[in-house]
């Protein structure tokens, strides 16, 4: 059947084409199209039939006309995967984009990915030290785990990713991490960003590049993630190595799909998002973790920004469903001037029970975490009280923890974007920030942990 | 027409096949890898197709056979202890064949049908035996006999009847006209299991939560809906109930929920001990995993599978719990096929039937009759997970509607560490009218009114906790200072418990009750001191009380905590002398 041209189109409309009078066209297939002015552009098929064939074209419709030559081409899409892809930058639909050679394939892998059997997954619960202490303390990040970034515009949610990019190390091990960075729809500007730090700190030699910007074709946005994920799962499952995957803008990929949808004129759900964006959404972050007889592991950043700073809008909505917890970023401690802005009270590791603790942290970490935690919580709680009541109102354990609250981002949550706090420094400057407050106040320490760590009962 | 059509159109998981004979819910086997599938729809000479298995690469033209089967689960001895995706299909078969990733078109016996299990007789030859009635037992585990019965509907006079060993395959009992009957049986899944009669829920399922069996106890055979937004703790919730609650049988259904979690529970569940018998949770558990990103069509099967399995069981006579997380990833693989089908959406692109498809599952629980004269009972227990926490929304409607018990989990208590975050103030229970006579009858005659009271006071405190907000907790006179130091206590000391904590996790319902007891003669004897004179920060300051609360950490808590609180009365009316 390949290499049959079709010149049958009917309809052309939005990213789709409709085209009828073809042999039997496979489900799913890769589509090549040939524009009268002998344009290459490339699509897929999503609904077939004997007598219409529908096809979501990546590089966009403009140009197309019903003269377009048509041509399937027998299989699904594939990424031809190898070590060779470590270093190289590609662009979004996985053609190489840095001047180099095209990737001489090991094999070829099939981008949609197959299901990891539940069975057949390994529990994450190695402790993945970001040098971040409000992550390392509060929100811990796992091995395999998913932990997306949810942000808005105008917040620094980049320079955290590349930190965390930079830092990432465990702590039991020196064993490094392969980044693949997946970008989409971002503006040529921040895409510059990344590339410029990760060169100059040699990380661009471990990582791999697909690149969709802004001016790139909005429906290859859907494929983009399924390549960077399609080579973790090779260099992770078939070559070993540890893979952190950073996948930035969601919520530009969640609009692609609502695009699509559109056109295909589909019954929408929430805002206008296809009824499937859960699913789909899955078919994504459910891509990392560790599986059995394997060494390698992929873990996931994606970052999203919220419109509007609402965390019920459906792409923060259904990705708090499937991730396993979720670092948010706040414009209130961004606009104090705090770096890295993030808000620990709506922020949750899901998996960082079983990272934490005599064997992989500290025996004190759950304790301290909670009871830092907690005391700046009440601290944030009370800060409302006091623009009522003011602060002569407040009893004396009130008075310190709000006193607390301030402490706490101040000397917790900010650290330069190139500081590096050991675990071990973060949790000794818990005990620092908290001997602040009367012991008698910090219930959630168990007193074995106040006789060992307390400033006061050391030395 | 044939059993044998050609696909003529594929989209997505939905795939139409032209020139078959069909029927509505038969199952069908899809294109040259036989992909399992499902009639959905039937438009003229067009069958409408719902396939479990992923389609990329089918085309055009291929062919579709009829089974002419309905989709139905495989029952008998074995399925115990298994693990199965949406369909059926024991996921460590599926390793074995594909490796870890899923790939499709592979077949798996629901469980081993070589498997030799000893069968002893319960009828005789000559007996009339009719659908449901039991012919013999087999020791599925060390707690559960599984009792082998005739299918509903057959039955007749026992010609001969067998004793010993035998696979699930081979004939152990035959009848007069000629009929023989085996151990394994298959059942619709989309049909319930007949039984006799429903009878009224009168008995709790005890779930050793304090905050679920003192204010919002569930009943054996009643229904339960869970909803809160991510991180609230429904799937911790979920876990813990089966894990602990005193079903005899637990089916528990991940469904379309995150793959780490379920090896979590996957790793977890073989290492667990069941409180109430001492032996491996996994011997009364089977458990039915269709993650995310498994197929939808199959996520949509899974919560019918797990309930048949479970009528099953409730048939031999016993107790089974059901957890079905989540409800509302079912219901939006309900929507991703309705919108397929192109079918006219009612809210938020919900088909117009959702609402009587959550109808008719949770009718599926109950405590009934069964058809052999035994009690028993399915309990669900669903959790829903609404878009934004909105319970507005039509999962959460359609589930509230039916069910009777109302777990409703809240993101700011969960924000506060507080777990489980069950919210007090607008969860509710509709059982207690029902189950009261068994709390005064099993664990003490004033077991309701001490519920009442409890959940009084904290009514009280959300309303001075208003004017607090206002002026202060200071500002208030001192008995309603003491009301709030109560209902902390309640808060701190009995709603919240670690799920985690090895101890803490499980409470039983006696020491429920003398925990709340304790809270209760806290605040009586405070109020007398301060009666006499005593500070309110000296009452609420007695060091007895902290080791009474810590206490509830410590093994064997049930035995000390009467001294704990005699002591800790003790030193509240020294507070008087003090002064």
């Amino acid at each position: 059947m390949t290499g049959k041209e079709y010149r049958t189109i009917t309809d052309v409309k939005g990213p789709l084409v409709f085209l009828n009078k073809t042999e039997p066209v496979a489900f799913g297939e890769i589509v090549s199209l040939r524009l009268s002015n002998g344009t290459i552009k490339n699509g897929q098929v999503l609904d077939t039939s004997d007598d219409l064939v529908i096809v979501q074209v990546f590089e966009g419709t403009a140009k197309i006309d019903r003269e377009a030559g048509v041509t399937f081409m027998g299989d699904v899409f594939k990424l031809p995967v190898s070590t060779d892809l470590i270093g190289r930058i590609l662009d979004g639909a996985g053609r190489p984009r840095d001047g180099g050679p095209d990737i001489v394939a090991e094999e070829t892998a099939d981008i949609i990915g197959a299901a990891i059997n539940p069975y057949s997954r390994r529990s994450p619960h190695d402790f993945i030290q970001t040098g971040i202490s409000a992550i390392d303390c509060c929100t811990s990040l796992v091995r395999g785990q998913k932990l997306p970034i949810f942000s808005a515009s105008g917040l620094p949610h980049n320079d955290i990713a590349l930190q965390i990019a930079r830092q990432a190390k465990l702590t039991a091990s020196d064993e490094e991490f392969i980044v693949v960075f997946c970008a989409m729809g971002i503006t040529a500007e921040e895409y510059n960003f990344f590339r410029a730090d990760l060169e100059r700190t040699g990380a661009l030699e471990n990582a791999v590049l697909f690149v969709n910007l802004a001016d790139d074709p909005a429906v290859e946005r859907i494929i983009t993630p399924r390549l960077a994920l399609t080579a973790a799962e090779y260099l992770a499952f078939e070559k070993d190595y540890h893979v952190l995957v950073i996948y930035t803008d969601m919520t530009n990929y969640c609009d692609a799909l609502r695009q699509i949808g559109a056109a295909r004129e589909e019954v929408p759900g929430r805002r206008g998002y296809p009824g499937y964006m859960y699913t789909d959404l899955a078919m994504l972050y459910e891509r990392a973790g560790l599986v059995k007889g394997k060494k390698g592991s992929i873990t996931q950043f994606p970052i999203l920004t919220m419109p509007g700073d609402d965390i019920t809008h459906p792409i923060p909505d259904l990705s708090g469903y499937i991730t396993e917890g979720q670092i948010v970023i706040s414009r209130e401690l961004h606009q104090a001037g705090i770096y890295p802005p993030i808000n620990v009270l709506p922020s949750l590791s899901r998996l960082m029970g079983s990272c934490i603790g005599e064997k992989t942290t500290r025996e004190d970490h759950k304790s301290v975490s909670d009871q830092m935690y907690a005391a700046y919580a009440q601290g944030r709680e009370l800060r409302g009280l006091v623009a009522i009541v003011g602060e002569d109102a407040l009893n004396e354990r009130d008075k310190q923890l709000l006193e607390f609250s301030g402490v706490f981002e101040d000397k917790f949550l900010r650290q330069s974007r190139y500081e590096d706090r050991s675990i071990e420094e973060t949790l000794d400057l818990c005990w620092t920030l908290m001997s602040s407050i009367d012991t008698k106040y910090l219930v959630r320490l168990d007193q074995k942990w106040i006789d060992k760590y307390h400033p006061d009962n050391r030395e | 027409m044939k059993n044998e059509g050609l696909i003529y159109r594929i989209s997505g998981p939905v795939v139409t096949a032209i020139n078959m004979k069909a029927a509505m819910y038969d199952v069908v086997r899809v294109g040259t890898e036989g992909l399992m599938g499902e009639v959905i729809e039937l438009h003229g000479d067009k069958a409408v197709i719902q396939v479990y298995e992923d389609t990329s690469g089918i085309r055009p033209g291929e062919v579709v056979v009829n089974t002419g089967e309905t989709l139905s689960v495989s029952l008998g001895p074995g399925l115990l202890t298994q693990i199965y995706d949406g369909i059926q299909r024991p996921l460590p078969t599926l390793e074995k064949e594909m490796g870890v990733f899923l790939t499709r078109g592979v077949d798996a016996d629901a469980f081993d049908l070589e498997k030799i299990w000893t069968f002893e007789p319960q009828v005789a030859v000559g007996d009339t035996v009719t659908g449901g009635q039991v012919v013999g037992h087999v020791q599925e585990t060390d707690t559960i006999v599984h009792k082998i019965m005739v299918v509903p509907g057959k039955g007749g006079v026992v010609k001969s009847i067998e004793s010993g060993d035998f696979n699930v395959t081979q004939t152990i009992c035959t009848f007069e006209d000629g009929s023989e009957m085996q151990m394994l049986q298959e059942w619709p899944v989309r049909t319930p299991r007949p039984y006799q009669q429903k009878y009224p829920p009168v008995i709790p399922l005890v779930t050793g939560m304090r905050i679920l069996d003192f204010l919002f106890p569930l009943a054996k055979g009643g229904a339960a809906g869970i909803p809160g937004p991510f991180g609230s703790g429904k799937t911790v919730t979920q876990q813990s109930l089966a894990k602990y609650s005193d079903a005899q049988l637990v089916v528990y259904i991940g469904c379309g929920e995150r793959g780490n979690e379920m090896t979590e529970v996957l790793d977890e569940f073989p290492h667990l001990i069941d409180p109430n018998t001492g032996k491996p949770l996994m011997e009364r558990t089977v458990m039915i995993a269709n993650t995310s990103n498994m197929p939808v069509a199959a996520r949509e099967a899974s919560v019918y599978t797990g309930i048949t399995i479970a009528e099953y069981y409730r048939d031999m006579g016993y107790d089974v719990a059901l957890m079905a997380d989540s409800t509302s990833r079912w219901a939006e693989a309900m929507r991703e096929i309705s919108s397929r089908l192109e079918e006219m959406p009612g809210e938020e692109g919900y088909p117009a039937y959702l609402s009587t498809r959550i109808a008719e599952f949770y009718e599926r629980a109950g405590r009934v009759e069964t058809l052999n004269g035994e009690d028993g009972s399915i309990t669900v227990i669903g959790a829903v997970s609404p878009p934004g926490g909105d319970i507005s929304e039509p999962v959460s409607q359609g589930t509230l509607r039916i069910v009777k018990v109302f777990w409703g989990l809240d993101a700011g208590l969960a924000r506060q560490r507080h777990f489980p975050a069950i919210n007090w103030l607008n969860s509710y229970s509709l059982y207690p009218q029902s189950l009261d006579q068994w709390f005064r009858d099993n664990i003490a005659q004033d077991f309701p009114e001490i519920r009442i009271e409890l959940s009084g006071l904290l009514q009280i405190e959300s309303e001075l906790q208003e004017i607090v907000q206002l002026v202060g907790s200071d500002a208030l006179p001192v008995d309603q200072q003491l009301t709030l130091e109560v209902a902390r206590m309640i808060r701190e000391y009995f709603l919240q418990q670690n799920g985690f904590h090895e101890v803490d996790a499980y409470c039983d319902i006696n020491l429920q009750y003398k925990m709340a007891k304790a809270i209760l003669a806290f605040q009586e004897s405070a109020k007398a001191a301060m009666a006499s004179g005593a500070q309110l920060g000296d009452v609420v300051n007695v060091p007895s009380r902290s080791d009474l609360m810590r206490g509830r950490l410590n093994k064997g808590y049930i035995d000390t905590i009467d001294d704990m609180v005699k002591t800790m009365l003790d030193e509240i009316a020294a507070t008087v002398e003090d002064n």
